[in-house]
């Protein structure tokens, strides 16, 4: 019964928020809640190490370790993201829009809700709903700052990701439709593993194919990426590092877990397809880095860089590749959640996004410049940092399992980034301003917030923790049957 | 015997009927350049889905097939239109389309195209299934799938991008009545809820545009890009 507060929490706060009272209650009851859900969570995953699972409704609400992890980096994003929106949003908004904060947080945390609720849920048509939830909840606070690009990105992610939906449902239903073919089981994640071998080959594969590319466009892979880098720069920012951070895991969690049921004895499997469509995100986005002129887009596309890596690995198959790809889920998760709080603290104390407005930064604000020059390199995958960690031992598995010239090709497309991420974010901490400018202070709730985040950006370079490592090996032994 | 084989056939024939004229209202939308009469061809789509839903639910004598009739008679042919009338201004839907992205019989062509395209896509499925039921709504769904998605990446007004969306939930529901008819009420029910909140939000954000920018072709908004 520990799964049902961590849905319940978020609508109550939600609830809260949407009171039409003055004060402080609104942010007040977000942070609380979200830290409630925090907690509630570290108890799931260490529950799941030892039993294996955790069950509310058998056949509906169930926690596996995979699943726990996901939850947990939800919970952890969302309560620093919480925390770095106190600040945040007193600096954008004026004192006497009472309501649009309200709102706002109310929509933070229906969206972070929907986002909780993909982990926990196992029947896989109600999944596809959470996933559809986590779209539509999350378009008013892409569109917070109401300007005509707020909007137009706005439009581009409901659209696109809606079509995307629309596909992922057929082949949800033509899942469904295999699974009443076999004649057993409940259609959940676990019931699709079993039930997949008596499943006819095409039906699976072409269910799968709908559902990556219908997934996918939600993850942003390339060719249907095209929505996520103008969304993930004009929403503001404690919004980018939930859309960035952990909207995009939740909707991969969700392929991944279709994997295992396409490895049946005989099955060809969709390594190949895998590592292609990682590969060309990939690719694509390394080079579009290079050309970025806002730097919030510039963490958008490594967003889309990153994805590509993890399906890539997933494509590569066998126990040290899928350990990488877990582990480089939550090392993108809390690295890029941090990266974006770093670049709203700049956006705070310049005022604009494009790259070439902010120069020396170091001389307006220390803890900005140097929070984006540790973001930058964590998320370029400089060593000691947990990206780092994540990507060496994909490249390594890739290597070791005979597929030498795509692994090649996805370390240089990593190089090729890291260059990008650096000549930038190295363009605006350090360089010349014209001008000297005033130093500018950081609230205090963002700097609490960017000093919790950091710390598992730091902690999973260096070692990832007994039980941390523990879940791991669990989440990446889900990855295949 | 023959009384049984005989309503079976015209249940066949009947739901047919409905699929083919489905697969019409599908290309009507992509002919179309009133935003209204969009709109209503979206209503007549989904009272055909109803109805297919209705006469599979004859076939199996299964209850639950009546209860997705009804929600779907509710929410897509009265509150969803009731909905975007509300929120989107009149003056939104009796708008002409002047700039589709292709002109109309270009698009008519690709549409067959796309038609001729879902037929394989689920002939390499229907293998696995002797069902006349199954032989018709799967092809003619999955084209409603495709059909819509085309129709939302031509338009360029808002309203008509809402409706191809729908359009392709529709296609897949027509499909899911007869591959998925046991799927757990409270899924069919939190689908519904997700359709509406579907129009709900789109309609709003449509409303929020023309306010900031004056217009509702959204095709246009494009200052958003890589130079």
């Amino acid at each position: 019964m520990e799964l049902l507060p961590v849905l319940l929490v978020p609508a109550l706060s939600a609830l809260l928020c949407a009171a039409p009272i003055r004060g402080r209650l609104a942010p007040f009851s977000t942070v609380v809640g979200c830290l409630v859900v925090f907690f509630i969570s570290i108890h799931v995953a260490l529950t799941t190490i030892t039993r294996g699972h955790v069950t509310a409704f058998p056949g509906w609400i169930s926690c596996d370790s995979f699943g726990a992890l996901v939850l947990l980096l939800v919970a952890f994003v969302g309560l620093t993201a919480s925390i770095f929106s106190l600040g945040y949003i007193r600096g954008v908004l004026p004192q006497e829009r009472e309501g649009k904060k309200r709102r706002y947080y109310a929509r933070f945390n229906l969206f972070l809700l929907s986002m909780l609720a993909v982990p926990l849920l196992s029947h896989v048509a109600l999944v596809w709903i959470a996933v559809e939830l986590t779209t539509l909840l999350s378009v008013f606070l892409v569109s917070f700052e109401d300007t005509p690009e707020a909007l137009e990105a706005a439009w581009k992610y409901v659209v696109l990701t809606c079509m995307g939906a629309a596909l992922a449902l057929l082949g949800i239903l033509i899942l469904y439709w295999g699974m009443k073919i076999t004649g057993r089981g409940d259609f959940t994640w676990s019931g699709l593993i079993v039930a997949s071998s008596e499943i006819p080959g095409p039906l699976l594969q072409t269910a799968f194919l709908f559902i990556l590319v219908g997934f996918g466009t939600k993850v942003g892979l390339v060719p249907v990426h095209t929505w996520l880098p103008d969304a993930h720069s004009q929403a503001p920012s404690p919004v980018c590092a939930l859309l960035s951070g952990i909207e995009t895991t939740t909707v991969l969690y969700a392929i991944i877990r279709l994997l295992p049921t396409l490895q049946g004895p005989g099955g060809q499997g969709p390594g190949g397809w895998l590592m292609a469509a990682g590969l060309v995100s990939a690719g694509t986005a390394a080079f579009l880095l290079l050309q970025v002129k806002d730097y919030k887009r510039l963490f958008a596309f490594s967003t889309v860089e990153h994805m590509g890596i993890i399906i890539f690995a997933a494509g590569i198959g066998g126990t040290s590749a899928y350990y990488g790809a877990s582990l480089q889920i939550v090392a993108h998760s809390v690295t890029k959640a941090f990266c974006f709080f770093a670049a709203g603290s700049t956006l705070l104390v310049v005022g604009r996004r494009e790259i070439a407005s902010v120069k020396g930064l170091v001389r307006t604000s220390k803890p900005a410049a140097l929070a984006l020059l540790v973001g930058g390199l964590a998320i370029a995958g400089a060593p000691p940092f947990a990206v780092f960690l994540g990507e060496f031992s994909i490249l390594k598995a890739g290597i070791q399992s005979g597929q030498e010239i795509p692994t090649m090709a996805l370390a240089a497309f990593i190089v090729i980034a890291f260059c990008g991420v650096m000549y930038h974010v190295n363009r605006m901490v350090f360089g010349s301003p014209e001008i000297e400018p005033a130093r500018v202070r950081l609230p205090a709730s963002v700097l609490v917030a960017l000093g919790i985040s950091a710390i598992p950006v730091f902690l999973l370079g260096g070692c990832v923790p007994g039980a941390l490592e523990e879940m791991l090996r669990l989440a990446a032994a889900s990855f295949g049957r | 015997m023959t009384d049984l084989q005989s309503s079976m056939e015209l249940l066949t024939r009947l739901n047919g009927l409905a699929a083919g004229l489905f697969l019409l209202t599908a290309f009507g939308m992509i002919a179309m350049r009133q935003v209204l009469a969009c709109l209503n061809l979206f209503v007549w789509q989904s009272i055909l889905l109803a109805a297919s839903a209705l006469i599979l639910g004859f076939q199996h004598g299964s209850v639950h097939l009546f209860v997705v009739a009804a929600i779907t008679l509710c929410t897509k042919s009265v509150l969803i239109p009731w909905l975007l009338a509300r929120v989107v201004r009149q003056e939104a839907y009796a708008r002409r389309e002047i700039s589709q992205v292709l002109n109309i019989p270009t698009s008519l062509l690709l549409g067959m195209a796309l038609v001729i395209l879902a037929y394989f896509a689920s002939s390499a499925l229907l293998v696995s299934s002797q069902d006349p039921f199954v032989r018709i709504n799967l092809p003619v769904g999955t084209a409603g799938v495709f059909l819509g998605a085309y129709a939302v990446v031509v338009r360029r007004e808002a309203v008509p991008q809402v409706i191809g969306l729908l359009a392709m939930e529709n296609g897949s529901f027509l499909a899911g009545v007869c591959i998925a008819p046991d799927l757990p009420i409270i899924a069919e029910l939190a689908a519904a809820f997700d359709v509406l909140i579907i129009a709900l939000v789109m309609g709003l954000l449509t409303k929020r545009i023309r306010e900031r920018t004056g217009m509702t072709a959204v095709g246009k908004l494009a200052s958003l890009k890589e130079d």
